[in-house]
């Protein structure tokens, strides 16, 4: 890495081409937005950030050749970007390999801490099992499954189904669409025949639009059945259309409508960047907030160097838009609020339920009895 | 001169083209990591030598070569995860996301002599008893390509679908070594590049020594005019599986190497539209032609990659614009544009009209 | 028992769906050889035509009956543009159409990306189609009911054209014999240009249709197009019947795979049973007669 000259290059990798790019150019957005504004402020170290885009195209394969590109070609101080678990788990060999540093900035489904991974969205036990504590207080006694066919959503269910075992909450159901998977009358037959309490929705994209027009189609609310969703954030409500999916639970550390100083002023200078129909979510502040936690580190270090900043990371704090959050030196998360929140009839959506103080990260569940034997490793 | 230089001087001056840029030229000039990206595209390329065969020559489209590039590479892929988990390890992801138990049937890949025969034995059978199926019931032109797209589609959802023992949408990945050669080391993965263009070079001599023999004869024949080779009693099937079998089997081993030098393969690299891209490159090279499928799949993906550096989403349209002018105004490829800049007949390597095969 | 109906009804509601995607392809397949890749970018199209529509009019309802012809015209102009430009010259080599069309639907899926940005849009469904209907045995959703009303009327609505108006028999000869039909003063030229408009205009139809089920975005024609071609297959070219029970075959068994294994499973499982039938049937389950040698 070139630190000699006055400005340090940081690198981001997002899908702009693909499937993803729907969700993953907001990231972009967010990661665009707090660069300018560190440089507006001073830059780091006082060197000025110089941002080096690269397209991910939605495949793990890119991912992994362009953040090799990113640190071997371009030498930047840090990488920032993914969303999907694979796109994570193509980078790391290649981060560990070169000894550099990922942002990882979207909730995933824990069971990892690389030291050369930052994971700034919510592990397991910030998301996943604040949601079902919630739903077991509301006292919901049985649970329908629905997920993509893919890592997040086996490896969630796999943890609420030994959640549920260990607060006697029935499984009534399991069900896993292919990703894009756009017929969901099977499943919603299912749904509806197991006359559940709940679903536990952990689809992904486009299969969500489909799920939820199916789900009220076939006369199930959110009064009677409702849906707790991991995967739906602001930014997706428009698609699949408000009247489907107003009154429906999601589980997130961050809604627009977080009541903090940080938010409205990082809702306002979004918002006059991208224009005022665009809409703020987690996966954003969490991308918008693991850039300043980068600063804040190597502030705290006095060094870009790879192993000075995960010797200065532990106990970094940064005030974010979801409320303070602090870096946990051990398995490099960041202590989060966790929130539960309900769509509202302005397609936001609104907390009605929020952990109070930040939860500490532990992405192997250790600190959970019933969790035990979790990953058979 | 000697006869053979005399008569194909402009061939072998070809391979020693070819040879020269790969082995003296790219890795003089290119640092590590762009020649290790010049290895994955040469992996490519070995999937286009082997589309050429069979679509240019043998008016086969295939559009699911990705299933056996898959085949190869998940061999490889299965067969380095166990080495790095040690003898009788398990590797990490299934401790992660499976039952902590290695399945049976990766078990035979702990051997490196097995992995190393099933990268090309095990494309060559499933292609064998598909192509076999297919041809002998006379399924050709459009109904050949759709069904080999479904089956890209097919395997790709297949593998997402086994987590456990497919490593699902996230692949298989986290390579430490190759054989026992440490894949972080720069010499390492400078010989994983020589040991890939290696591979291209001997293929494009195969298939040139293919195409010049009674064989290549007997496949442009039956590309061309089916019917007649079948009264001249040959068995069109027959020609056309061997084509495909080796197809399969140039794919397949193009994927087993792309996997150490790339570090990954997951269900994107293998599925429908990968498959697709894999002809891109066969269609501007030139398919009936020796060197072009090879040369215009490295064009192809370095184009991709150095525009999409730049431009993502121009990337797209640029694709979308390749594959619409190359295949409609130069059925031949560059090699037409050449040809016409040579002023003289193109040699028998034209694409005969499909008209009657697609209508069956 | 309850189960078994609303499978049932969730397979024919699929078998129907398939249909509307496939209808237009057996066609412009069956008649021109020309494998349109980018059928599933017209149904794409179709589909932003009712967004389109919507915000102007307003009214879910009417915007809806406004779209289903919308979305064919759409369709169809985008359908004759392709082949007045580039499948006119490609006749004669088949397989190559397959690929230009595919560099076509990569260029109309970015255009759409352009234009209408990448995230989905959303498309109302009047109040009257957003609910369910009691059939006494079972309730089903009036979406769904209503698309297996639209397809059947799609597939009468064709019979009817080809079996008895001038243009229908012209296709149909054209279908049997060019050669023949030429010589008897048919231009084949101008029977081509109708079917694909046609054709793709069904592609548009289907589109509109698709918005009352699932997401309207640029990838929704990708999520089709390999199982309308299947049905296609299946179906054999040249005859509506042979799509028919295709697409109502495919989407019964299609759902009761789903119900008895899961859905990944499902998929492969069809697509394995349409090989092992080609096997039996290379040409599908109805064909044409023609008059070509093989």
């Amino acid at each position: 890495m070139d630190t000699s000259s006055d400005s340090v290059k940081v690198g981001f990798v997002n899908s702009l081409s693909g499937t993803m790019a729907i969700s993953e150019q907001t990231v972009h957005d967010s990661l665009q937005l707090a660069a300018e504004q560190i440089n507006d402020s001073g830059g780091v170290l006082g060197k000025q950030l110089d941002v080096v885009s690269e397209d991910g195209a939605s495949e793990p394969t890119v991912f992994a050749e362009k953040a090799g590109k990113l640190i071997s070609d371009d030498c930047v101080a840090a990488v920032f970007g993914g969303w999907t678990s694979s796109s994570r788990k193509a980078m790391l060999p290649v981060v560990e390999g070169a000894n550099s540093l990922l942002f990882y900035p979207v909730q995933y489904e824990g069971l990892e801490a690389s030291d050369n991974i930052f994971y700034t969205g919510a592990t397991t036990n910030q998301q996943i099992v604040p949601a079902l504590d919630y739903l077991a207080e509301q006292g919901t006694e049985s649970l329908f499954l629905v997920g993509s066919d893919y890592v997040f959503p086996r490896t969630a269910n796999k943890i609420i189904k030994q959640y549920a075992k260990a607060h006697d909450i029935e499984i009534a159901g399991e069900q896993y669409a292919p990703l894009g998977h756009t017929d969901f009358s099977t499943i919603s037959n299912k749904v509806k025949a197991a006359g559940a309490d709940a679903v536990f929705n952990t689809l992904n994209g486009d299969s969500n639009v489909a799920f939820f027009k199916e789900y009220r189609n076939s006369g199930l609310t959110a009064d009677d059945m409702p849906v707790m969703s991991v995967s739906i954030a602001e930014e997706e409500v428009d698609g699949i259309g408000l009247r489907n999916l107003e009154g429906q639970l999601t589980a997130w550390n961050y809604y627009q409508t977080v009541d903090t100083p940080e938010n409205e002023k990082f809702v306002e200078a979004f918002r006059s960047e991208y224009g005022d129909d665009r809409v703020t979510s987690d996966p954003m502040e969490a991308a918008y907030t693991s850039l300043y936690l980068w600063k804040e580190m190597v502030e705290k270090a006095e060094s870009f160097a790879t192993d000075d900043v995960r010797e200065a990371a532990g106990g970094v704090t940064f005030d974010a838009p979801e409320g303070t959050v602090t870096v946990n030196g051990d398995n490099q998360h960041i202590a989060k609020t966790s929130r539960v929140g309900a769509v509202g009839d302005d397609g936001l959506i609104h907390t009605v339920w929020d952990s109070g103080e930040p939860i500490e990260p532990d992405p192997f569940l250790e600190s959970y009895d019933w969790a035990e034997g979790l990953s058979a490793g | 001169m000697t006869p053979i230089v005399r008569r194909h001087g402009a061939t072998l001056a070809g391979f020693a083209a070819v040879a020269v840029a790969l082995f003296a030229v790219a890795p003089s000039v290119l640092s590590t990591f762009r020649l290790s990206l010049l290895g994955q595209f040469v992996c490519f390329a070995m999937v286009a030598v082997g589309i050429g065969l069979a679509w240019g020559r043998g008016g086969m489209l295939t559009l699911g070569q990705g299933v056996y590039f898959g085949l190869g590479a998940y061999v490889m892929a299965m067969h380095m995860k166990l080495d790095d988990a040690g003898p009788g390890g398990v590797p990490d992801f299934m401790q992660l996301y499976g039952n902590g138990e290695v399945p049976l049937w990766w078990e035979p890949f702990r051997s490196p002599v097995i992995t190393l025969v099933a990268v090309a034995a095990i494309p060559a059978a499933v292609a064998f008893v598909l192509g076999w199926a297919i041809f002998r019931r006379g399924v050709r032109g459009a109904y050949f390509a759709i069904l080999s797209q479904a089956l890209a589609a097919a395997f790709a959802i297949l593998l997402i679908g086994q987590q456990a023992t497919t490593g699902g949408t996230n692949g298989l990945n986290g390579f430490r070594s190759f054989f026992g050669y440490d894949l972080f080391d720069p010499v390492n993965k400078r010989m994983l590049f020589f040991i890939a263009s290696g591979a291209l070079l001997l293929m494009l001599l195969a298939a040139w020594q293919l195409y010049r023999s009674r064989y290549g004869e007997l496949l442009v024949a039956v590309r061309d005019q089916e019917q007649r080779v079948r009264f001249l009693g040959y068995d069109p099937a027959l020609v056309k599986t061997v084509a495909y079998v080796i197809a399969a089997v140039m794919a397949g081993i193009g994927g087993a190497l792309f996997v150490p030098i790339a570090g990954i393969v997951s269900p994107d690299d293998v599925g429908v539209v990968p498959s697709i891209g894999f002809l891109i490159g066969v269609a501007i090279g030139g398919r009936a032609t020796l060197f072009g499928p090879a040369l215009g799949a490295l064009i192809v993906a370095w184009a991709e990659t150095s525009l999409s550096e730049s431009f993502p989403s121009m990337w797209t349209y640029f694709q979308g614009v390749l594959f619409v002018v190359v295949v409609a105004f130069l059925p031949r490829g560059f090699a037409s544009v050449s040809a016409l800049w040579r002023r003289r007949p193109t040699p028998a390597t034209e694409p005969a009209p499909q008209r009657q095969e697609a209508t069956v | 028992m309850d189960a078994l109906f609303a499978q049932l009804f969730a397979g024919l509601s699929l078998g129907s769906v398939l249909l509307l995607a496939a209808l237009g392809l057996a066609l412009t397949f069956g008649q021109m050889g020309v494998i349109n890749m980018a059928h599933g970018e017209f149904m794409m199209a179709g589909a932003y035509t009712a967004f389109v529509v919507q915000s102007v009019v307003g009214d879910a309802g009417l915007s809806l009956f406004v779209s289903l012809p919308a979305g064919f015209l759409v369709g169809g102009a985008l359908g004759v543009l392709l082949e007045a430009t580039l499948l006119r010259r490609m006749y004669h080599r088949p397989l190559d159409t397959l690929l230009v069309t595919w560099g076509v639907a990569l260029i109309l899926q970015q255009l759409a990306r352009d234009i209408f940005g990448a995230p989905n849009v959303e498309v109302r469904a009047p109040g009257w189609l957003s609910g369910n209907v009691d059939l006494g045995l079972l309730q089903v959703s009036s979406a769904r009911l209503f698309i297996i009303v639209l397809s059947v009327a799609a597939v009468v609505g064709l019979g009817v054209l080809l079996k008895t108006s001038p243009l229908g028999r012209r296709i149909r000869g054209t279908v049997q014999s060019r050669d023949l039909a030429e010589t008897v003063g048919v231009s084949t030229r101008a029977t081509d240009r109708m079917t694909f408009f046609i054709g793709s205009g069904l592609a548009g139809v289907a589109g509109v249709a698709l918005t009352l089920l699932g997401s309207t975005g640029p990838t929704l024609g990708t999520n089709y197009i390999v199982d309308a071609f299947l049905v296609v297959v299946a179906g054999g070219i040249g005859q509506i019947k042979g799509c028919v029970i295709a697409a109502f075959g495919l989407g019964t068994l299609q759902a009761a795979f789903e119900y008895s294994t899961t859905a990944s499973l499902a998929k492969v499982a069809v697509l394995v049973v349409v090989v092992v039938f080609l096997q039996a049937r290379p040409q599908g389950i109805f064909s044409v007669k023609t008059r070509s040698l093989v």
